[in-house]
């Protein structure tokens, strides 16, 4: 996995709550048997008409935004369905890190495991750098995970919290299930006592 | 020692392995695939040459792509991208050596009709699968929740999952529930008070007289949509309606092994003095049937209501409800029953099981509809024999319903069940999305009763009006 320590780049923002995976990438991508290729389809359904044209409204149809590598997003971003394939579209299309009130449970660990920072701020906080990111390609937001940081085209400085062990894994790109294969032995003790205790699983 | 929650409880039974910060390898005993989350997954096996690590612990079906007609074994009947689909998890099930059901199977069904129905869902469990309904297992007092595409490779290989705990929430639906109001009614309800946020970070455990009088089917229902609440899982303590359903399904222990089990299940409930981080009471009586008006499982009101205006809302809450009326078509004070229905759905993970059958049988029984489309999606290939044997199926054909086979169909609309745009279908499935039954298509959620009701009247109607 790519390792995520420091960016900076254009935030797109999307100050919708509840943006859910099926807004995140419709079930007709779902059919595909990898994990790449999906950044052209990312908000397909609010990005392009039936005919496949751009509607030139969505955020990120317009000049600006592009090339944005940071989403702003409201509450509840990502809930909904399971599906992998909605970080793997946000990361195909360049997407790095994204900021909301919240997210939900699945969506949010599923960021991790595919080099995407979701980061949870108070929701004024996230007003402000909803501000930041409407000034378009010309404000740019920093995101720091080693110091838990992002910090405002003018300087302004807030903190993040995020769990030090996911942390870890993000800087250093590590692959979980190399980790905890390294602690093989725990599972086969466990297993071994499990299957006196519980002998019918 | 310190009175615990059933989720402590699990919980603790299943820690293989907790680090000093609190992260813990949970032992997964169950876990389901299908064919639209893994295929990535064994994909990440083959390259990094790893194993099943226990392939009789795992169990796969197809169920998201597949058409729900005749001929559907014949991948020449499958869209191509579902066919390959489909013909991946066949090569990984046999590749592996883990548990199947084909397209062919009669047992074949929606994964989470299928594990409860087959015995591979049991109290106290640790329960996984590639996909957010798996929270429907909670029912059984089974801690099951849904995880991503890395997290099935993850557990594929190691059978564990890395996680850390959740907090405790205790809803308690207290006395009866009044006619016409079912375990759908109860789950909604529950969202349309939390919001779809509320339950996150959170193990919902549901009790109370009202969760205790429903059947086995209606506690998969209430537990299913938990996710819909945000929550990473739902639980409802097993007591002796868990075990009656239990005992004598395939895979479910037998002999002295069944006493085993039964002894420990039956210390699976919530100490009386266990500490909750949340509690949210509601009175069973108070709940009314409802329907989904908006694009979000919060959007719930009593059928009796009007639809309400993007002004009655706060905060960001207030765009999203307009651009919801804005999406479903819909002006504000409208009464909800005179929204006019194009189709119904009848099916789902939520409800597809022999007892939604027959409760929309029962509304349907000697009438026709006045919708222009209407199917009935039985949830495994075995509710569908037993309605066929009951005459459930004669009751919806005489009415004008397609009769079709098993799969998660118009849910979510994956396979060639799709609502066309501007469609408006009355739905017994989970989730009312922009796009999710169809593109532009609109979906209101209610319980089988109310879509067979407005199957029948064209509209949304309030079922206790037809009993």
């Amino acid at each position: 996995m790519e390792k995520f320590n420091t960016m900076t780049g254009i935030a797109a923002p999307m100050p919708l709550v509840n943006i859910d995976t099926d807004m995140i990438i419709p079930k007709q991508f779902l059919k595909t048997i990898k994990r790449s290729g999906l950044g052209v389809n990312l908000f397909d359904e609010m990005r392009y008409d039936r005919q496949g044209n751009e509607i030139p409204d969505f955020v990120l149809n317009q000049d600006a935004y592009r090339q944005a590598e940071i989403i702003v997003a409201g509450e509840n971003f990502g809930c909904g369905s399971s599906r992998e394939h909605a970080p793997w579209a946000i990361k195909d299309f360049g997407i790095r890190c994204v900021i909301a009130p919240s997210f939900a449970d699945i969506f949010y660990n599923n960021c991790f495991k595919n080099g995407i920072l979701p980061i949870a701020l108070p929701p004024e906080t996230v007003d402000v750098l909803m501000k930041d990111a409407e000034n378009g390609a010309n404000a740019r937001l920093t995101v720091d995970l080693e110091a838990q940081t992002v910090t405002t085209s003018d300087g302004e400085v807030f903190s993040f919290e995020v769990d030090p062990f996911k942390k870890h894994c993000l800087m250093e790109g590590l692959d979980d299930i190399g980790l905890t294969m390294a602690k093989a032995d725990s599972i086969d003790s466990f297993e071994a006592i499990a299957s006196q205790a519980r002998p019918w699983v | 020692m310190s009175p615990k929650t059933l989720y402590d409880k699990i919980w603790d039974a299943h820690v293989a392995h907790e680090a000093e910060d609190g992260t813990c390898l949970l032992y997964i005993d169950r876990h389901l695939v299908h064919e639209v989350t893994s295929p990535q997954a064994f994909e990440g096996l083959r390259m990094t040459n790893r194993q099943v690590r226990a392939p009789d612990k795992t169990i796969a079906v197809p169920d998201h792509n597949v058409p729900t007609t005749a001929g559907r074994d014949d991948p020449k009947n499958m869209t191509e991208d579902s066919a390959i689909q489909v013909a991946a998890l066949d090569q990984n099930a046999k590749d592996f050596g883990i548990h199947y059901y084909p397209v062919s199977d009669v047992r074949q069904g929606i994964v989470h009709i299928v594990g409860p129905e087959q015995g591979w869902t049991l109290p106290g469990m640790t329960v996984v699968c590639g996909d957010s309904h798996t929270a429907t297992h909670g029912a059984f007092g089974a801690l099951a929740h849904g995880i991503g595409t890395s997290e099935v490779e993850h557990v594929l290989a190691t059978q564990t999952l890395i996680q850390k705990k959740s907090k405790n929430m205790k809803v308690e639906i207290t006395g009866k529930l009044a006619p016409g109001v079912t375990a759908k009614d109860i789950t909604m309800s529950v969202i349309g008070q939390t919001g779809t946020a509320g339950g996150t970070g959170y193990v919902i455990e549901y009790c109370g007289e009202a969760i205790r009088d429903l059947s086995m089917e209606g506690r998969m229902t209430v537990c299913n949509m938990a996710i819909e609440g945000g929550a990473r899982a739902g639980l409802i303590a097993p007591d002796e309606k868990t075990f009656a359903y239990c005992m004598g399904r395939p895979h479910a222990p037998k002999g002295a092994q069944w006493e085993a089990a039964l002894a420990w299940w039956k210390t699976l409930y919530s100490d009386d003095d266990a500490h909750w981080d949340e509690v949210i009471t509601i009175k069973g009586e108070d709940i009314a049937p409802v329907v989904t008006w908006g694009t979000s499982p919060e959007d719930v009101l009593p059928i009796t209501a009007n639809v309400p205006a993007a002004s009655d809302f706060d905060g960001g809450k207030v765009g999203a409800a307009q651009r919801s009326l804005d999406y479903m078509g819909l002006a504000p004070g409208t009464p909800l029953t005179d929204i006019e229905i194009d189709t119904v759905f009848i099916g789902s993970c939520t409800n597809g099981r022999i007892e939604d059958l027959r409760a929309a049988a029962e509304i349907l029984k000697g009438k026709k509809i006045k919708v222009k489309r209407a199917m009935v999606v039985p949830g495994s290939g075995l509710v569908r024999a037993q309605a066929e044997e009951e005459g459930l199926a004669d009751v919806f054909k005489e009415a004008g319903f397609e009769w079709r086979l098993a799969g998660c169909s118009m849910c979510l609309a994956m396979n060639p069940d799709q609502l066309a745009e501007g469609e408006r279908c009355a739905s017994t499935s989970n989730r009312n999305f922009e796009g999710r039954q169809g593109y532009k298509g609109r979906t209101h959620l209610v319980s089988p009763g109310m879509a067979a009701a407005a199957a029948l009247t064209g509209k949304l109607t309030d079922v206790r009006e037809m009993m």
